[in-house]
């Protein structure tokens, strides 16, 4: 069973790798100049006498060495522990727990319209190459792949909430409403899953673009047509299917960068997710809840790997009869 | 070996181009034709090239000008002051607008973009320069070294980068050096890919089995037949980083954790411009975002006729 082999390997991969990039977030964090005690005491850090800040210290652990920190918070990870947020007051897992739904329904809305409108407009482009079509679609794309995420957003938000007052400009809900209902949520979701979708649609179409005009000078394409077969028979059927191929073990690659614009998108429209969390722990230098998202990023990453490469083996004929690659 | 002589291609090459792609929508219309000449014309954008290469290096020209002689000839502050023209949209006496508090956009974008340029250069050269160490050690020495910094290039690669920079920026004090580092260790896998790939290649060339038979030792090979065969790829991939580093600055101060406030970057600038939109005002925002385009999409349009001339099989692939 190759499947089988694969996630063994994935995940004999993953564990020295989170192990290490969890060991060097202790390591940058004892080699920072800040100082927790000194932030959570604040004005009262001038009157405060050393004893308490040395027991404060104490109770925290961070007057233990690296090696004996770093064990204590693997330890508690392995119980489902992950501390108490520094900013929030509030134990890591609940602070999580809250956002990470909203974050989840923002990027699998945002990976849907992407995947679509860049299938959908990546194939046309490639079909009627050169075209005015083509042109506008990819000059959009190019310039899309240069514009930074953040600055589309806040363009967007001028355009939609601020000039034409269609869409709310960020959060969850209205201010005024202290309840969740499904029309509200939904009228805020569209500029936040658009505008990310939007940024992470022009790397695939460009990619499915490029792929499918190089399967289209494949010889089987010329076959297809010879027999006669539909042009749309042919594009969809037999050009799109195998230049699709490469594409999921990109997309699996791509994670980092989509994880990279949901903390951007939720940044820009207050949304109340866990990427945008990332920040507030950022700027509150929140150790703990910092810690934790970036584990938490760092495994969606070896997860979209890991399934990328299951996915490849579902699809690629090659690697699931011949067990090759 | 290509050296990048950018400017000059065949005009030749050119000519027939353009014909090529003149001629292609008038043959005949039944479907079989038209897509047979689109597969024979396939893999030429025709004529476009030159001219998008002429507007990009024409792009960066001017900016690169405005960056370092606007500084030496405008006698005004950029960070001047002046709450009677605040909040003003783009007009003859300020074509960008003035900001929330009545500095001139044009001039405040400018010296960001010089920021931000700066340090998108520096991140980028420490990147290459970290990843072509890299990739030169796992190349030559081969063996357990390669697989061992292969692994920690792969590490590094799942890393989301935003993530991890954020996370740097945020334990060291926000200021231009902790941007630099946390964009370096982040980005110079791709680097260190390149060269070692490069590397290897280069080992089974004739002149390197020549100089090992000569008696050079790995030193010299490294210094005499490396380095020079590899300086092309370093630029291109110093090129190619730009672009990226300058997108992270931007990133990192927009969210608020890049360069210190004072400093005009670009990002700092976007921030303060998303403070005011609601109330309006688009242009604080729009203005230094089109700074942060512009160079990018001209630095990706020379990077990939780079690439192309040195490996036309790589044109498929994305700069970004």
């Amino acid at each position: 069973m190759t499947w089988v082999r694969i996630v063994a390997w994935r995940a004999a991969m993953a564990v020295p790798l989170l192990l290490a990039v969890t060991f060097a977030m202790f390591a940058l964090a004892k080699a920072s100049p800040f100082d927790p005690v000194r932030q959570y005491l604040g004005d009262r850090a001038m009157t405060t006498s050393p004893e308490i800040a040395a027991q404060i210290r104490a109770n925290w652990g961070l007057d233990r060495p690296l090696v004996e920190q770093y064990a204590t918070w693997l330890g508690n990870l392995v119980t489902g522990d992950l501390g108490e947020s520094r900013s929030l007051r509030l134990p890591v897992t609940q602070v999580i727990g809250e956002r990470l739904g909203w974050t989840l329904l923002v990027v699998g809305c945002a990976l849907v319209l992407m995947l679509v409108v860049g299938l959908v407009a990546g194939t046309l482009a490639a079909w009627r190459r050169d075209s005015w079509l083509d042109r506008l679609v990819t000059g959009t794309a190019f310039a899309n792949e240069a514009a930074p995420v953040f600055w589309v957003g806040l363009l967007v938000i001028w355009v939609f909430a601020v000039k034409l007052g269609w869409l709310p400009a960020g959060g969850l809900t209205d201010a005024a409403s202290a309840t969740v209902t499904l029309p509200d949520l939904l009228h805020h979701l569209v500029l936040p899953v658009a505008v990310l979708a939007f940024s992470q649609s022009s790397w695939l179409l460009l990619f499915v673009r490029e792929s499918v005009i190089g399967v289209l000078r494949e010889d089987f394409i010329l076959g297809a047509r010879a027999r006669g077969l539909r042009s749309r028979t042919v594009l969809v059927r037999h050009a799109l299917r195998s230049a699709l191929l490469p594409f999921i073990t990109i997309m699996g690659a791509r994670v980092p960068e989509l994880v990279t614009g949901a903390i951007l998108v939720e940044a820009v429209f207050s949304w109340p997710g866990v990427a945008g969390t990332t920040i507030k722990a950022a700027l509150a230098v929140d150790f703990p809840l910092l810690a934790a998202l970036t584990l938490l990023a760092t495994v969606a990453v070896v997860l979209g790997n890991l399934l990328a490469d299951l996915a490849y083996t579902v699809a690629d004929p090659r690697v699931r009869v011949l067990g090759v690659s | 070996m290509a050296a990048p002589e950018t400017p000059k291609t065949p005009k030749p090459t050119e000519a027939t181009e353009t014909t090529g792609t003149a001629g292609t929508p008038e043959t005949p219309e039944t479907p079989e034709t038209r897509w047979q000449a689109r597969a024979e014309v396939s893999g030429r954008a025709a004529g476009r090239p030159a001219r998008r290469r002429l507007l990009a290096l024409g792009t960066l020209a001017v900016l690169v000008t405005a960056v370092l002689l606007v500084p030496l000839f405008a006698q005004l502050d950029q960070q001047l002051v002046d709450l009677r023209s605040a909040g003003r949209p783009p007009s003859w006496a300020h074509p960008f607008g003035t900001d929330e508090v009545g500095r001139d956009v044009l001039l405040r974008s400018i010296y960001g973009l010089r920021v931000s340029l700066l340090v998108g250069l520096t991140a980028a050269l420490v990147s290459v320069v970290i990843g072509g160490l890299v990739g030169l050690l796992a190349g030559a020495a081969g063996g357990v070294v390669d697989r061992l910094l292969m692994r920690i290039v792969d590490g590094f690669n799942s890393l989301p980068h935003l993530l991890f920079g954020i996370f740097i920026v945020a334990l060291f004090a926000p200021s231009a050096t902790a941007v630099v580092v946390s964009v370096a260790v982040t980005h110079w896998t791709t680097a260190a890919r390149i060269v070692r790939s490069e590397v290897l290649s280069l080992r089974g060339r004739p002149f390197v089995d020549a100089a090992i038979s000569g008696g050079s030792s790995r030193a010299r090979i490294v210094h005499r037949h490396f380095l020079p065969n590899l300086a092309p790829h370093l630029l291109l991939a110093t090129v190619l980083m730009v672009p990226h580093a300058i997108w992270h600055e931007t990133a990192l101060s927009f969210l608020g954790l890049g360069l210190p406030a004072h400093l005009a970057s670009l990002g700092n600038m976007i921030n303060d411009g998303q403070r005011s939109l609601l109330a309006g005002d688009w242009w604080s925002s729009l203005f230094p975002g089109l700074l942060i385009l512009l160079p990018t999409l001209a630095i990706s349009a020379l990077a990939q006729h780079l690439r192309d001339r040195s490996n036309p099989r790589h044109r498929s692939e994305l700069t970004l």
